[in-house]
Order: C-alpha cells, then structure tokens, then sequence
C-alpha cells in the first residue's frame, strides 16, 4: 500500500527518435559482425574462384591433344619395296616423310627440298610424332586393300610439340633437346600452315589407361574411373545397407546399457581413424590372411567401406535422432509394431539426412588415395578394361585418385597436365554425386 | 475386497466395467510415479483425470495402452484387466492392444502425410479393409466421427500437417477411432488448442461417449466437469478420489480434493 502511494520520482523521458549511446553501440557491433560474415564468404569465394580457374587452366589441356593429320597415299610398289627392306619400318617412317616433304612442297610452304632437307624433315618427323613407321606398316598389313589410295592417318604428336602449340608457338625460352631440336619448330610451323597439325579432343585421355613413364601422350583415365565405378559399387552395397542397419537398432532398438554405450565411443572413434590404418589392415586381412586378389577394386571397396561406415552411421543416427518422437508415439499409438514405425514413419522422415550422409561418405570415399596405395591400387597396373563385370571387381585396376597421384610423381612434364586433367574428370564425377543427392533430397521432401 | 474410493450411483451399476486396474505402481528407476492406485473405467463414459502437474496423470493413462513400454526405465506392476483380460499378460502383444486402445496426445501429431494417408493408415496394417472402396468408407466414417469430414473432404489429398492445430487434433483422434478401439485414451488434447477448437474437441468426446469408454487427462478443471461423467482425482502418484464427476466437484471427500479444487494446490 505505501509503496503504491508514495510519490514516484520524476521520470525524464527520453526521445525515441535520438539513438542512445547503448543502442548505438549495439548497432555498431551488428553493423560490424556483418562485415566480418561477408568479409569471412568473400574471402572464401575468392579462393574457390582461385581454385577453379586454375584447375580449368592447367587441366583442360589434357583432354585435347595435339595430331598430325596426313592423308596418305602409299602405292602398290612402295608397299612392296617397304615389305622386302631389311627394316622395315624404317622403310615405312622413310616414305611418310617423303610424302609429307612432297606435299609441303606442293603446297608451296618449301621449295627445292634437297636430300639432307629431305632427311632432316624424316628426322624431325620421328622428333614430332615418334615411331611413325611401325603405326603405318600395322595399318596396311590390317587393310591390304588401302594400298593405292588416300588413308587418313591420325598420329599423335608428341607433348612437347603441344606444349610449344598451346604456348601459342612461341619460342621464348625453348631448349633444344634430344626430344626436339629448335630447327623441329621451323617443320612444325610450316606442318600447320597446310593443316597437317592441329589439335583435336583426346579420345586416348578419356578412354585409355595409363602408359609407360616416357609416353604422357598415350596416358588415359577411362581404365581407372572404371576401376572407381566398381569400387563404389563396392563401397554402397555394403556400407549403405549395413551402417543404416546398424543405425536403426542402435537408434530405435537397442537397449541403453554399457555395451552400447562401448559401441557407440568406438563408432565415434573409428570416424577419426586416420585412413591410411584402415589400408594396412585391409593388406593384413583382405589381402594376405583372406588372399583376396591385390589391387582388386573389390579390395579397396572393402577398404574404404570400413572407412565409409563410421561416417554413414554417424550421420544416419543423427537424422533418426531428429525424427520427433511424436511421430513415433503417433504410429505406436495406432497399433503400429516398432518394426512398422521405424519403416512405415522415421526412416522416411529421415531418409534426406541418411542420404547426405551417404554421398558425404561415398565421394569421401571416392577421392581416398592413401589406403588404396597400400593395397596396390596405385597407377600403373591396369593396362585395359576388364573384360567381364565380375573381372571389373576381381581384376588388378586403379582408381582416378591414385591414377592422378601416380601421374603426378612422375618426371615427365606432360604427365603433369594429365594428373590436373585427371583432377577435373574427378570433380566432375564429385559434382554429378552431389547434384543426384540435391535432387533425390529434394523429392523425397517434396513427398513429405 | 478393494477401498475404491466413493463408488456409487445408479448409473453406475447400469453399465459395465471396460477397465480394472488394482495395485498399480509404475516407478520410473528409481522414481515411484504411481502408488497403488486401484479403479474401474466404465465402458460408454468419459472417465477425467485430474491433478496437479506431475502426478502421475499421463503416467496411469499410457499404462493402459503400454505406452509406458517405449520408454526404458519404466517399470509397470499390478493388474490392468480389460474386459477381465490383464493386459501386462506375457502373452498379450501390446501392438494389438493398441489397436483396441487408441490414444490422442497433447500435441496434435499428424504424420506428415496425406490426410487421407493419416486415417487410414492404422486400418491399413490392421487389415480392417479388403479393398479400396472399404478403405475409403473407413476412413470417411472416421473422418466424420472426427467432426473433421467437412473440412477436409474436399482435400483429402493435401498433407495433414497443413491444417490448423484444432483441425490437427480432430484428425488425429479420426486418425484414432478408425482402427476401432474400445477405448479411446486422450492425454490434454486441448492444451495446444484455442477456445474454439476445444469446444468442437469437447463436443467430439461428449459424441465419442455413445461408442467407447473414452478416458481424457485434463488441466482444466471445467474441461472435467463438462465432459466427463467419473473424475479421478490423483495427487503425487496417489489416486485421491475417485467418483461422479458432479460429486467430486461439489461435494469432494477428501481435503486434497478440495484445496485442488479451489485452487490452493496445483
Ligand atoms: N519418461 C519419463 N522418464 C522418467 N520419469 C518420468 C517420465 N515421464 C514422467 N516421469 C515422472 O513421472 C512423474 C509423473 O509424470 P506424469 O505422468 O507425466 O505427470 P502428469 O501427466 O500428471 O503431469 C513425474 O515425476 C515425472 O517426472
Ligand atoms: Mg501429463
């Protein structure tokens, strides 16, 4: 009562329309923290954009090649002449270069070739495209019948005469080598003026295998992006099955106890286990006890699914966890078995967040090197496609990460470019993953 | 044999016992919820449960479905006899009791699914229709039995969780009656809706009476004294009193009953 009566003490109000020096403050630390976010995306940004260019930059060489494009014409006495030399391919590689001195000759790029002229073309002929010889006895000993007319031959040349092309043919600091010798460049140019050489898309890049240190030209990822496929074949039947299987009756069923609770510390570890642990134990287990074959992409699917596991489950007992319990009460409380409820109910309800957790833990599994290595999937051992679906699984193969690693130790420079190739083809195949689960996550939450 | 509580009333007698519960106790671990609580819920009447938050209220109503067995620490003992049957039997399988005993919960819970999905699916895995013209006659009784069937007949299609919350719950308690329980179980289904949806709810249970034996959990103690016939009164896991709901509120037996009811303890 007293309080009530006693008179208050004048209260001077404030004007709404002037900031006071709180508000103000707080302002500004909003005003400020919104900076920091864009600065803090910005940034970001600015190195995935970094990122990117350089990777189209260096790698999108790797998909076009550089050829040599002659439409030959080999006559029957040529042919026989060739056949009956000592060596023949000599003989071969001899003609070709006669043929493409003659017709730079009547295209007028030459004149008055003499014989030396005409040897040191054929030399650095063998400098620009390697081995021509061989190829073209190959061809007319496959197709007599194309003796006498015009066949197109389609003859890759060799990296450091792309390298020299792509530099938009500049000379600046080239270095005369047993590979290509600084006169070679005067025959290269005058080979592109009447369209002999120009680039083309490298079938061999995409479709081939790889090939020895010394040949980049002939190094391909299509054997190892198959040898990827059957992995992750691997890898999603065995470990989308088991960890959402797991998950579930950790999640729904299993009852809370110390054993579980053990399960559960150790699931959480494994997710840290540095992957290269789960690639010495897939050679001790899968490889030496088990003798599964080496460099199987069976191997590795096993490899990696020990690896993928953790990841899946974790994120699929999330997503289980974050199906309100009303839901569950809701599907019991109409007579629902556990059984009904978890399938009928939660799982769809959780199915996006599974989802996601599974291509997170398939495209981590897909650009996994480091276990592969130990188990022999490394670059070099596959030499064509396997011939059978089970082979796909069975025979020795690699896979687009190891395959670039491989690529990128070696010497050669032009190996270099294939391994940023690779990279894209990698990324491309990441991005197409990522896309399916935007578009299955969308469906399945449009359903719901 | 049994002291339940102020048992009496001509109407009583006329109708029968659905529920039998004697000595139940429910501890949860070591918390003991429930302490010997002994009643009987009458078929065809609204049985209320009433009392001061954590009594025990929704702890005694999941007994009665085996709710309580979703939940790990829960311990239930004493008999539930349904229609002389106990229900804790080994040999009961509480996915068919819960067929027998629907339940309606605080929250409106509809699936996330089509209206028409949310009713029909208990039919559906009772096997309660042989085809879909039976489903669909199923599911609109239900709907209709729900007050909800002019609402929503026109889109039937749409997702349950669209409609306003009293719409919710009305079509969680069609959702409910369409597996054709005996008894319908209802813990608060109106704490979550406005005046006007608690008044159609309310209607509903005054209609639901005709059918079943319909037990409502309740904060509102006017909630109590217009729908229901019996009241039950609990207090710190003990059932207080037990009786005609125009009984208990106007002439209570026990001081615990009546301090709750005007309003000094709860
Ligand atoms: N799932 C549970 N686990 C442990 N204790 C619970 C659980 N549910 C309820 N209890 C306890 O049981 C007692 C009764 O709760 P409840 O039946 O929900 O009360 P009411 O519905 O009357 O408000 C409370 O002390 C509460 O803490
Ligand atoms: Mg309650």
């Amino acid at each position: 009562m007293t309080d009530a009566t006693a008179p208050s003490l004048p209260r001077k109000s404030k004007s709404l329309l002037a900031e006071d020096d709180r508000t103000k403050k707080r302002n500004a630390a909003e005003k400020r923290f919104k900076y920091y976010g864009i600065a803090a995306i910005s940034v970001g940004l600015v190195f995935l954009v970094i990122l990117v260019a350089t990777i189209l930059r260096e790698g999108t060489p790797a998909f076009t090649r550089t050829a040599v494009t002659v439409d030959f014409v080999l006559t029957q006495e040529q042919f026989d002449e060739a056949e009956s030399a000592v060596l023949k391919t000599a003989a071969y590689t001899r003609l070709f270069s006669q043929f493409v001195a003659d017709q730079a000759e009547e295209k007028g790029v030459a004149t008055d070739l003499t014989d030396e002229d005409r040897a040191e073309i054929a030399a650095g002929l063998e400098r620009i495209m390697g081995k021509i010889g061989s190829d073209i006895r190959v061809h007319y000993r496959e197709n007599p019948d194309d003796v006498g007319s015009p066949v197109r031959f389609n003859l890759a040349a060799a990296s450091r005469v792309d390298a020299y092309l792509n530099n938009g043919q500049s000379r600046d600091g080239f270095v005369s080598s047993r590979f290509l010798e600084e006169q070679d460049l005067d025959l290269i140019d005058a080979m592109v003026e009447i369209d002999m050489i120009g680039s083309d898309w490298d079938r061999t890049f995409f479709f081939g295998s790889d090939s020895g240190v010394d040949n980049p030209g002939g190094a391909g990822i299509g054997v190892a992006v198959v040898g990827s496929f059957f992995m992750m074949i691997v890898v999603l039947v065995l470990s989308l099955p088991i960890s959402v299987a797991a998950s579930i009756y950790l999640e729904e069923f299993a009852p809370k106890n110390r054993f579980t609770d053990l399960i559960e510390v150790n699931i959480s570890n494994l997710a840290a286990v540095p992957s290269i642990v789960f690639g010495i134990l897939g050679l001790a287990v899968f490889i030496q006890f088990m003798h599964l074959p080496q460099s199987a992409p069976l191997v590795g699917g096993l490899v990696l699914t020990l690896m993928t596991l953790p990841t899946i489950i974790i994120s699929t007992r999330a997503s289980l966890k974050s199906v309100p319990p009303s839901i569950r009460d809701a599907a019991l409380g109409v007579g629902a078995s556990k059984m009904q409820t978890v399938f009928h109910h939660v799982l769809p309800l959780a199915a996006p967040g599974i989802l996601t957790g599974t291509i997170i833990g398939l495209a981590q599994a897909l650009g996994e090197t480091a276990p592969l290595l130990l188990i022999g999937m490394v670059g070099f051992v596959a030499r064509a496609y396997p011939d059978t679906f089970v082979g796909g699984f069975t025979e020795a193969n690699s896979v687009m990460p190891a395959q670039i690693y491989t690529w990128a130790s070696r010497a050669d420079p032009g190996f270099y470019e294939k391994a940023w190739g690779g990279i894209i083809i990698l990324l491309v195949f990441l991005l197409t993953m990522n896309i399916i689960a935007i578009i299955l996550r969308r469906r399945f939450e449009r359903r719901w | 044999m049994y002291d339940i509580p102020t048992l009496q009333g001509a109407t009583v007698d006329s109708k029968e016992i659905k529920f039998k519960c004697r000595d139940c106790q429910v501890y949860y671990g070591d918390n003991h919820a429930i302490k010997d609580v002994s009643c009987d819920l009458q078929d065809k009447t609204v049985t209320a449960f009433i009392g001061p938050s954590g009594c025990g209220k929704s702890t005694f109503l999941r007994c009665l479905n085996r709710m309580n067995d979703t939940i790990d620490v829960a311990r239930v003992t004493g008999d539930f006899m349904l229609d002389g049957e106990n229900i804790y039997d080994k040999k009961v399988d509480p996915v068919q009791l819960r067929a027998k005993v629907g339940m309606v919960f605080q929250k409106p819970n509809p699936f996330p699914k089509s209206i028409y999905d949310n009713v029909a699916y208990g039919p559906r895995i009772h096997g309660l229709a042989k085809n879909k013209a039976e489903l669909d006659e199923i599911v609109e009784k239900a709907l209709r039995r729900g007050a909800i069937w002019d609402e929503v007949k026109d889109r039937l299609d749409s997702s349950g969780t669209g409609l306003s919350g009293g719409q919710q719950q009305r079509l969680c308690i069609a959702r409910a009656v369409a597996t054709e329980p005996e008894v319908l179980l209802m813990d608060e289904p109106c704490s979550a809706l406005d005046p006007i949806a608690t008044a159609q709810v309310e209607e509903l249970i005054d209609e639901l009476r005709e059918n079943y034996s319909v037990v409502i959990v309740t904060h509102s103690m006017q909630q109590a004294a217009r729908v229901s016939q019996k009241t039950a009164f609990f207090h710190l896991g003990n059932l207080v009193e037990f009786g005609d709901t125009g009984q208990i509120f106007t002439n209570p037996s026990d001081p615990r009953t009546e301090s709750y009811i005007t309003g000094r303890i709860g």
